[in-house]
């Protein structure tokens, strides 16, 4: 209708919603409500956090013997690995940034790679302890005086890690749309937020693993 | 201008299609509107069946399992279906983008979702109803619910989960519209109070909800894989899951009063002709409720074992509360004071608000205080003062919305002398109904029992004959509105000459909201300036 005011970038002008007056206030809304989303994945991982501390702190003996059931060498590897994709991710950002396609869509592969064997890593952790009996339930097995409290920490162990696979799933579902987006040229220096925004979700589920690892992992090795 | 009738957000598409797959705040209300009416008439009928049940003294209606399992639907459904969702979705969808000149929110597909997701939870949550109900009254306390109850409480709780994430998105979604979608001039102490008790709503909304759901998911996993957490008999602690459960449901509490308050604000204003008195106490009495509403949730637990030490410490905040409470009340009370008043029907919900509001309020003190809570703790008296707070109180200042928006939604005025009359019957009804369960509770009637003494007939027979008249107040509005969508007189933009930035536009408004950007030029309510004056509607065109 009216085409006095158009911005001057034309690609920023394709991607803006129409309830936005520019492109400038969609990106810093997206960027505030991503921060907001955040802030409430912060709570809900908070509740899990804040249980896992009360029953920590009632049965610490407990929670160090099952501590030490699970593999640290494989829980250490996968820090490794989530923290390096954190570096792909933000190599990715980068690359968008500075609107080089390949590099983005590349680096966003290789994000999803890395994820992937987190995931393959867990699965196979997951498999051990079912075999081992360590699955909350009738089939419970824990030798030693701790059984029943040892329940209650593979309990928070399956709980606490299950949500963070969950996230993982997701977030590489979204790292596949985007590296589609990517490849089709959606992106571009003046235009990324999506790339940055799930840059910010992926970061953010590293980051609960970062606590996760030694709180679940590396109880035991104190005694 | 004439000739063809002016486009606006409710012709400008017709069909099922163009109502489910919106993305326009105002429609998005409206499906809000409709779903939570149906849900409120559905809490209703358990509550009628509750009085039914209370008007003997012996459990002649029912068995009490069936009892437990009414006043647990009635209490999810009220409480997860209409009362938290209520206002905000409603209301806070329609207005917050046209009390701040946006032309939507700031994520339209997101708020849409919001409402599917709302749906899909209400789905579950009847479902539970029809398969054979839930019992473990609306709080899920661990044992019982994670363990013994033999009913749904599975599908209820993932249920109340889902819902949970339309609440949080909604929250978010109004964080980033008010903070990033303002027009220009209107800064953040210029916004309408409203607006204010939204953004102390929203806040609650993203950082409780998040809680009640991880909460609920374990009591769904410990149900469905025998997780332990919540089960003594296997080291678990169940008073662990009321303090995760209070923590979101005591601020839970604030998500249903500070948009009820919000509304109140401009409704005082809106019909005394006045400035609301202290605009930025009430302001930031909104936010300090929020965050001292965080701190409160022990009071809830003053017989569960809590140590002194604590229960004396949540004591002392519980009564903070009342502080930034008292501070609205003053000022509403302020602000009537030399005003122009007149008593349209908005506004006698609006007065019957302060008064039960107050009464709630300082039952609520009663309650902090340690040791008169032990003698009335799971009685009546507990009955009687949330019911002051959420029907009482947020109920009261939903209706008195509607009432107030009406026009701007439609476009056409209700009756006003039959509203008026409504307004009174909702308000007689409701102090018959729960006036009597203060001195019940006193007396000490228990909660949740479905026989009671024969002594405690009378009171139980007043509560009952109340509850049946605040029904007809309640099925009123029903009729009459929809009757007005037809009949009613055409409203124009402003018929109660507002203010606010929402009346600046034709009722019911165009798709886009405004036609030109709006700049704002004066903080709101200058009821002593024209609307000329504090509005500028210049030549850049809204463009779309």
């Amino acid at each position: 209708m009216n085409s006095a005011a158009a911005p001057a970038a034309s690609d920023a002008l394709a991607a803006r919603a129409h309830q936005f007056e520019d492109a400038e206030q969609q990106h810093h809304a997206s960027w505030l409500g991503m921060w907001v989303f955040l802030a409430t994945e912060v709570m809900f991982f908070g509740g899990m956090f804040t249980c896992y501390a009360f029953y920590r702190a009632g049965y610490p003996g407990a929670f160090a013997a099952a501590s030490n059931q699970l593999d640290v060498l494989l829980g250490a590897i996968n820090t490794a690995v989530l923290i390096g994709s954190s570096l792909t991710m933000a190599l990715a950002v980068y690359s968008a940034e500075t609107g080089s396609r390949r590099a983005t869509v590349n680096f966003l592969l290789l994000t999803i790679l890395l994820g992937a064997i987190f995931l393959g890593i867990k699965s196979y952790e997951y498999h051990e302890k079912f075999v081992e009996h360590f699955v909350p339930g009738a089939a419970f097995r824990f030798e030693g005086p701790f059984a029943r409290p040892a329940e209650i920490f593979f309990s928070f162990y399956f709980a606490m890690t299950g949500m963070h696979a969950l996230h993982m799933v997701i977030g590489i579902g979204l790292l596949a749309v985007i590296a589609i987006k990517a490849r089709r040229g959606r992106f571009s220096p003046a235009y990324y937020t999506p790339v940055e925004l799930t840059g910010l979700y992926w970061h953010f589920v590293d980051l609960v693993w970062i606590f996760l690892f030694p709180l679940l992992y590396l109880v035991g090795r104190h005694l | 201008m004439n000739g063809a009738p002016r486009e606006h957000y409710l012709n400008v598409d017709y069909g099922i299609r163009s109502w489910l797959f919106t993305t326009d705040h105002k429609r998005i209300a409206w499906l809000y509107l409709l779903s939570l009416t149906l849900f409120f008439f559905i809490g209703g009928f358990f509550a009628t069946l509750i009085r039914i049940e209370l008007l003997t003294p012996q459990g002649d209606l029912v068995q009490s399992e069936t009892y437990n399992k009414f006043f647990t639907m009635h209490g999810v459904t009220m409480i997860f279906f209409f009362l938290i969702p209520s206002i905000p979705a409603v209301l806070g969808n329609f207005l917050i983008p046209m009390m701040i000149g946006a032309r939507d929110m700031a994520f339209p597909r997101l708020n849409l979702a919001s409402w599917y997701l709302f749906m899909f939870g209400g789905i579950f949550t009847l479902a539970a109803a029809a398969a054979g109900g839930v019992d473990t009254g609306w709080t899920f306390y661990t044992p019982y619910s994670s363990i013994y109850s033999n009913t749904h409480v599975v599908l209820t709780v993932v249920g109340v989960f889902i819902t949970g994430f339309s609440s949080i998105l909604t929250g978010l979604n109004f964080i980033v519209t008010i903070h990033k979608m303002r027009a220009p001039g209107l800064t953040w102490f210029r916004l309408p109070l409203f607006v204010w008790s939204h953004y102390a709503t929203s806040i609650i909304f993203i950082l409780g909800t998040p809680v009640i759901a991880i909460t609920l998911l374990l009591v769904g996993l410990e149900r469905v894989f025998h997780l332990g957490i919540f089960d003594p008999a296997r080291g678990g602690d169940p008073v662990l899951f009321q303090h995760l459960f209070w923590f979101y449901s005591h601020p839970a509490v604030y998500i249903m009063i500070l948009p009820a308050m919000g509304v109140v604000s401009e409704l005082i204003a809106a019909f005394s002709r006045k400035r609301i008195f202290g605009y930025t106490f009430v302001a930031f009495a909104s936010l300090a409720i929020a965050v001292i509403g965080f701190l409160v949730w022990g009071h809830h637990m003053f017989v569960a074992g809590e140590s002194v030490h604590s229960a004396m410490i949540f004591s002392f905040l519980s009564f903070l509360v009342a502080i930034p409470s008292a501070v609205k009340v003053f000022n509403w009370t302020a602000t009537l004071h030399k005003g122009s008043i007149s008593y349209d029907a908005p506004m006698l919900y609006a007065l019957g608000f302060i008064g039960l509001f107050t009464i709630g309020g300082l039952t609520g003190l009663f309650l902090a205080t340690l040791g008169f809570d032990i003698h009335v703790h799971d009685t009546y008296f507990v009955v009687a003062h949330f019911h002051y707070i959420m029907v009482g109180g947020s109920v009261m200042a939903y209706l008195g919305g509607i009432h107030f928006w009406w026009p701007k939604m439609t476009g056409r005025t209700y009756p006003e002398p039959v509203a008026r009359i409504a307004a009174l019957i909702v308000f007689l009804g409701f102090n018959l109904t729960f006036f009597p369960q203060f001195v019940l509770g006193y007396v000490g009637m228990p909660r949740r029992y479905h026989a009671y003494p024969p002594e405690f007939q009378v009171l139980n027979v007043f509560s009952s004959a109340g509850a049946s008249i605040l029904a007809v107040g309640y099925v009123l509005p029903l009729i009459y509105l929809v009757w007005s969508l037809r009949y009613g007189r055409v409203a124009g933009a402003n018929p109660w000459d507002a203010r606010g930035l929402e009346w600046q536009t034709p009722s019911p408004p165009p798709t886009h909201n405004f036609d030109t950007v709006p700049r704002v030029t004066e903080a709101a309510y200058a009821y002593d300036k024209e609307p000329e004056e504090v509005y500028e509607f210049g030549s850049s065109p809204s463009r779309v």
